[in-house]
């Protein structure tokens, strides 16, 4: 771990600028994943801006009738907020699926959204990896790629997103709220805000230097049955191989997210209608330009067979 | 004291201590935290500097140029270990890799440098700044490539009969391939050391097993007399014989510490360890059964494959397969391949825990083949001698009753023997069930007991609690033995300043230490006997007072103020060879498969266990559900993911590298039959550390096959292996 | 914005680096030129002797609560609590199993919450209070938690215990506060203190020698008590 200079932030605008006064600054938050891959030298942050400290921990009603998440609430107060529980069931149960409760309790809204890929290539410096070190060269094409990306993936690089949250709130139709140095604000709608690996997969987000993640909205409740389903090899405190976010509403109707698929939580709006036909037919759709690998072909018939699982629990 | 008829009755007998499910003495330590590891003697090593292990960027070739301007230039820095300036170093016999690499490297994070700095963080960073050049060179990584050049290893096959001849006879035939993978111990506390020289003298602090093994072995890397190191082990956080030996954390402090001219500490780094240091190899085993329809073996083969570095030993997994069954016409036999993946060696019941996870899936998929109920078949096999040789009886074979009363107790009659009909729910169910199997090896193992004038008694040993009990076991045995409360008794282990002990390895730890416990506390009665002038035939100890005739004297006051001690051991004549000494088992498993993903869970889980005396039940009962545990593990989802090209263990952490959880492991019952063994050794015990590991992870593989009907003959049993032979969804 | 190491504070640590290292040039401070990034890798900065300033340690102080107890600390800002607590204070009973959030041995309890120590950094805690293993009972006075794994065998090696022994604490709490888990059947009704919910909810302390059965009846056994 390089050694940086450490201060704490009072505003997020403040915080916003700060982190692009400083070069090679970085915002700590809860800070799981952050020093997990700054011990591996994979993060090298010269300053920390550590931005718990800003008000950003509570969840609050909108005007529309959705919720505004702080993007400080911890992962076990938004999978406890009885809000989310109620009306956004499968954002609470991706939440509770992820990591381990120590984790969670420290874990945050924005940090989750941010956490970088699990491949284990990335996680060895020894090993070329273009999102570590651009132009290096992918070592996981070619090599044991058993949880890696089926779609979406490019020549460069072939890692999923790991966060189970992030999934839900693709299915929700989250929108991402920033500030940016110049204290400018946007929304940035969750199908944006992760990107696919194309020829730059160390540019995993929309978001630009120094710009701040501020909360995460949900737009009004849409009722339906709410189903989280993580597949894994062990019970619990694993990544997951598939997981299905869906919501299903009484005629069939509905709203599909996938992970441990893509370099992002995978939706595809247009296959949603083949939902009353069942999960072969969603999946030909959402799958549709998939290229796994000898190791990870499984996750095709995993996907359509955890979703019509998912469709028959939601059926009930 | 020597061992060399079989025990007849001695004071172990009372079972007024030995025997009890008694908490464990150094339970409150570590509960409180106040137990010691090898990383945390803050006292007894003050201006301790840190060091850094850096491990080799490939898997085989040789170091181009190092740079380490940048390194010792960085604040704090102190020292920097490479092969360049370690000195000449030898290589500690039960090493196959030399502990620091270059210029040629022999595998994946092969320890290359160690950096010392003031500071851990120092230290880290610093080795950060390591600049390596590496000229790589071809490895062979894959078992199934090299397995056409494997040779057969130096015992040779065992051959009994006309294995060929009768096996083409055989009217029912099996002949089947299963593969284990590479597996990594992954103890809870990674490898750890603080070395500190005095003079010429060399002081480890480590996490270590086998005290006189490390002792060895460390002078003879550094080319030093044995006697001028001194290694002190009283707790290890975990082993499962990835502790068994000297490893880069203790020789690098050792070597950083000559440098630097203080103490360092090293811990090796998690992401390092499961390339850096040993594994258990991955199997090829292929099992052939022949036998007529009455469920009779009338042939049995069993062929394994492994690979390790060159000198390095094979993982000897079919041996159980000369043991476990009846059968007048055998072929067993290891072979060994050559590969360049970091060092193979023991790993929690070598041999068999693999072994078994082929034979008693074998022995499932015959009686299914026999339309027999695979407990039955297992029975129609037993043998009460060594198939190889009818005049060498078992000391003690109590498998078919373990079978039997295991098959009550779980509900075995419950079973549907047709596969893949039982629902609930999601969840497709199904019962399985596998023999047990562990030799018990005998080595000869010392203790020195003293008695003070408090009447308190004091054990000494180098024998290690890797969490297997040893200090209270010890503690019950001198309790016995003296005939005093737990409360009496002191025990101290892992130092090598004291008696040469079995040591914790190869389930031998228990029966063989508290054996050479016995032995020297039996000397102590004597010498209790003696000052107080009495024929120690005569004398009782008993409530912390001897009895001699009609005299009671406290044995406080016969210690006197000087106290009184002695030293002796047990030592093995051939009631080994005279007679097959194993232990026995036999694990039933209830599994879930759900229906739409294959995700599989274990529901119950029991083993009946016939291992000789069981000292403390309540200990004994958590080794064997350890190794349930690791046996689950095994089964469904351990495995160290090989990159082939590169000879790179991929999933090198506690993320990517699974091991089971707690929601992964339900209620566990384990049940010990009553038994001794007197041939075994004056303890009349036996080990049941691994006993619970070999055969699980068949039973668990069983289950799944009741419950889906689909055999997956690759471990781990993992989704992708059979999700496209689940039944179609609806 | 106030700099909670002040500026002062990281010049010193600064100078305390470098004299430590003689070989070293002093130079005023200066972080790598490198492009600010977020949600973009930062690739690190070349190892030259010209950087050499921004590898020397920046300290800063912090002063929280363990166990009880006021705790003012001057550390290197990499230093994690995991290691300001076995290192700096000798509270070893906190243990390193991975360092990095994938075991759980490092579990303590901060404001009320199980984390992992490993994975925060000492300094982000100003203010705080923290319970550690030795906090919660010693050797002869046992907390209900430590007794009941002494009575269940709820260990082996030992080396995961006190993580787990803390994990169990907090988990209870959590129950009580009704956070729901993976297992929870009724998210929107009050969670139950079952061996499934016990089960989940420790998956987060891994035990290599496998006492979970034994770990999870200790629990249920100091559970059964508190109700």
């Amino acid at each position: 771990m390089r050694p940086f200079t450490y201060e704490r932030a009072d505003s997020p605008a403040a915080a916003a600028a700060a982190v692009e006064r400083r070069p090679g600054a970085k915002f700590i938050a809860g800070g799981t994943n952050l020093l997990d891959l700054m011990k591996l030298e994979i993060e090298t942050p010269a300053h920390l801006i550590d931005v718990n400290g800003l008000k950003l921990d509570t969840v609050e009603a909108t005007p529309d009738g959705g919720l505004r998440i702080g993007a400080l609430v911890r992962n076990t107060a938004l999978a406890a907020d009885q809000r989310v529980r109620r009306d956004y069931g499968v954002l609470s149960r991706a939440l509770l699926a992820g990591a381990s409760g120590q984790l969670r309790n420290k874990a945050t809204t924005a940090g989750n959204l941010l956490q970088r890929t699990r491949c284990p290539y990335f996680y060895d410096t020894n090993q070329p990896c273009n999102k570590r070190q651009p132009g290096s060269g992918c070592a996981a094409i070619g090599g044991y790629s058993r949880p890696l990306a089926v779609v979406g993936s490019s020549d460069a690089c072939i890692a999923t997103h790991p966060s189970d949250m992030a999934v839900a709130m693709r299915a929700l139709d989250a929108t991402v709220e920033t500030v940016r140095a110049d204290g400018t604000t946007r929304k940035i709608p969750i199908a944006e805000f992760h990107r696919l690996p194309g020829d730059t997969p160390h540019i995993e987000t929309a978001l630009v230097p120094g710009e701040l993640i501020t909360a995460v909205t949900l737009p009004k409740p849409v009722g339906g049955t709410h189903v989280y389903r993580k597949v894994r090899d062990r019970a619990s405190y694993a990544f997951a191989l598939v997981s299905v976010a869906a919501v299903v509403q009484r005629d069939g109707s509905g709203r599909v997210a996938v992970g441990g698929v893509a370099h992002k939580p995978w939706r595809v709006e247009a296959a949603e209608g083949e939902m009353p036909r069942g999960a072969k037919a969603v999946t030909s759709g959402l799958l549709a330009d998939a290229k796994p690998t000898h190791d990870n072909a499984f996750k095709l018939t995993l996907v359509e067979r955890t979703l019509a699982s998912v469709l028959a629990e939601a059926k009930g | 004291m020597k061992f060399d008829t079989p025990a007849t009755t001695n004071p172990i007998d009372q079972l007024k201590v030995v025997g009890k499910p008694t908490d464990r003495i150094d339970g409150p330590l570590k509960t409180t935290g106040k137990a010691t590891y090898a990383y945390e003697w803050h006292d007894v090593a003050p201006n301790v500097a840190y060091g850094w292990v850096i491990g080799s960027g490939i898997a085989k070739g040789r170091i181009a140029s190092m740079d380490l301007e940048a390194a010792r230039k960085a604040p704090g820095v102190v020292a920097i270990v490479t092969a360049e300036n370690a000195g000449s170093l030898d290589k500690g016999k039960r090493n196959t890799a030399t502990l620091l690499g270059g210029p040629e490297i022999e595998h994946y994070q092969q320890a290359v440098a160690l950096v010392v700095a003031e500071t851990f963080e120092q230290a880290r960073t610093a080795a950060g700044l390591v600049r390596i050049d590496y000229t790589p060179a071809d490895g062979a990584y894959d078992l199934a490539a090299a397995k056409d050049k494997a040779e057969k290893t130096k015992d040779g096959d065992s051959v009994v009969g006309d294995f060929a001849g009768a096996f083409a006879a055989a009217p029912v035939k099996l002949d089947e391939t299963y593969t284990t993978p590479d597996e990594s111990h992954a103890m809870m506390e990674p490898h750890a050391t603080i070395a500190a020289w005095e003079g010429d003298r060399l002081t480890v602090w480590t996490s270590n097993q086998m005290i006189d093994w490390m002792v060895t072995d460390l002078s003879a890397t550094l080319k030093m007399p044995k006697d001028k190191v001194r290694v002190i082990s009283p707790f290890i956080g975990g082993g499962f014989g990835g502790k068994l030996f000297l490893r880069a954390d203790a020789l690098l402090a050792a070597l950083g510490a000559r440098e630097a001219g203080r103490p360092v500490k090293v811990g090796l780094s998690r992401p390092l360890m499961m390339n850096n240091t040993t594994h258990r190899p991955a199997t090829i085993q292929r099992v052939r059964i022949g036998a007529t329809p009455d469920g009779t073996i009338t042939a049995i083969a069993h062929e394994g494959w492994s690979g390790n570095l060159p000198g390095g030993s094979e993982e000897t997994a079919t041996d159980q397969t000369r043991l476990l069954y009846a059968g007048a016409n055998r072929l067993i036999g290891n072979r060994i391949a050559t590969l360049d993946l970091p060092e193979g060696n023991a790993m929690r019941a070598p041999g068999e825990a693999s072994g078994m996870m082929a034979l008693e899936v074998a022995m499932d998929e015959m009686a299914e083949k026999l339309g027999m109920d695979p407990v039955e078949f297992r029975i129609r096999n037993d043998t009460q001698t060594d198939p190889a040789d009818p005049n060498r009886p078992f000391s003690q074979r109590q498998l078919v009753q373990c079978l039997r009363l295991g098959a009550e107790r779980f509900g075995w009659a419950k079973r549907n023997p047709q596969p893949g009909q039982v629902r609930d729910g999601r969840w497709l169910v199904g019962l399985g069930v596998a023999s047990a199997f562990r030799n018990n090896l005998l080595t000869k193992s010392a203790a020195r007991v003293r008695l003070d004038q408090r009447g308190i008694v004091t054990v000494e040993t180098d024998m290690t609690d890797i969490g297997t009990g040893s200090y209270t076991i010890i503690a019950q045995t001198a309790a016995e033995m003296m005939g005093v409360g737990l409360d009496k008794v002191a025990v101290r282990l892992g130092d090598s300043s004291f008696p040469v002990s079995a040591g914790s390895g190869g389930q031998w730890g228990a029966n063989n230490a508290t054996a050479g416990v016995y032995a020297a506390c039996v000397k102590l009665r004597e010498a209790v006997a003696q000052k107080l002038g009495v024929n120690s035939a005569d004398a009782r100890f008993e409530d912390g007072q001897v009895i001699a005739g009609n005299r009671k004297v406290p044995l406080a006051e016969a210690a006197g103020a000087d106290g009184l001690s002695a030293e002796d051991g047990i030592e093995y004549g051939d009631l080994d060879k005279k007679y097959q000494q194993s232990t026995f088992g036999a694990h039933y498993v209830e599994a879930a498969v759900d229906a739409a993903t294959g995700e599989i869970r274990v529901r119950r889980m029991l083993a009946v266990c016939a291992a000789g005396r069981i000292l403390n039940p309540k200990s004994a009962r958590s080794q064997v559900i350890g190794a349930m545990t690791m046996g689950v593990g095994a089964a469904l989802m351990e495995e160290l993911a090989l990159d082939k090209r590169t000879g790179f263990f991929v999933n090198h952490d506690l993320a990517g590298y699974e091991v089971p959880v707690h929601a992964d492991i339900p209620h566990q019952e384990v049940i010990f039959l009553d038994e001794t063994d007197p041939i075994s050794s004056p303890m009349k015990a036996k080990g049941v550390g691994e006993l619970g590991l070999c055969g699980v992870g068949a039973a668990v593989a069983n289950a799944v096959h009741n419950a889906t009907g689909l055999r997956v003959r690759e471990y781990p049993i993992t989704l992708d292996k059979f999700l496209d032979r689940l039944p179609a969804m609806g | 914005m106030r700099y909670s190491g002040d500026l002062d504070m990281t010049r010193r640590g600064l100078l305390l680096g470098t004299a430590a290292t003689a070989a070293l040039t002093a130079a005023p401070f200066r972080a790598p030129a490198r492009a600010a990034t977020v949600g973009e890798t930062a690739m690190p900065p070349p190892a030259t002797g010209t950087d050499a300033p921004s590898l020397s340690p920046v300290l800063s102080k912090v002063t929280f609560t363990v166990n009880g107890q006021r705790r003012d600390l001057e550390l290197d800002t990499r230093t994690t609590l995991l290691d300001a607590l076995r290192e700096h204070l000798h509270l070893t009973g906190t243990k390193k199993g991975c360092d990095h959030g994938q075991c759980g041995a490092c579990t303590v309890i901060v404001d009320g919450q199980r984390i992992n120590s490993c994975l925060t950094l000492a300094v982000m805690h100003e203010g705080g209070s923290v319970t550690t293993i030795e906090g919660l009972g010693l050797p002869g006075k046992l907390h209900p938690m430590q007794a009941a794994f002494v009575e269940h065998d709820g260990y082996q090696c030992g080396y995961c215990t006190p993580g787990q022994i803390c994990s169990a604490v907090a988990m209870l709490d959590e129950i009580k506060a009704g956070v729901p888990s993976h297992v929870t059947a009724d998210l929107n009704a009050a969670p139950q203190a079952t061996v499934d919910e016990y089960r989940e909810r420790m998956s987060g302390n891994i035990c290599r020698c496998g006492a979970y059965s034994n770990i999870v009846d200790a629990i249920s056994n100091v559970a059964r008590r508190e109700a």
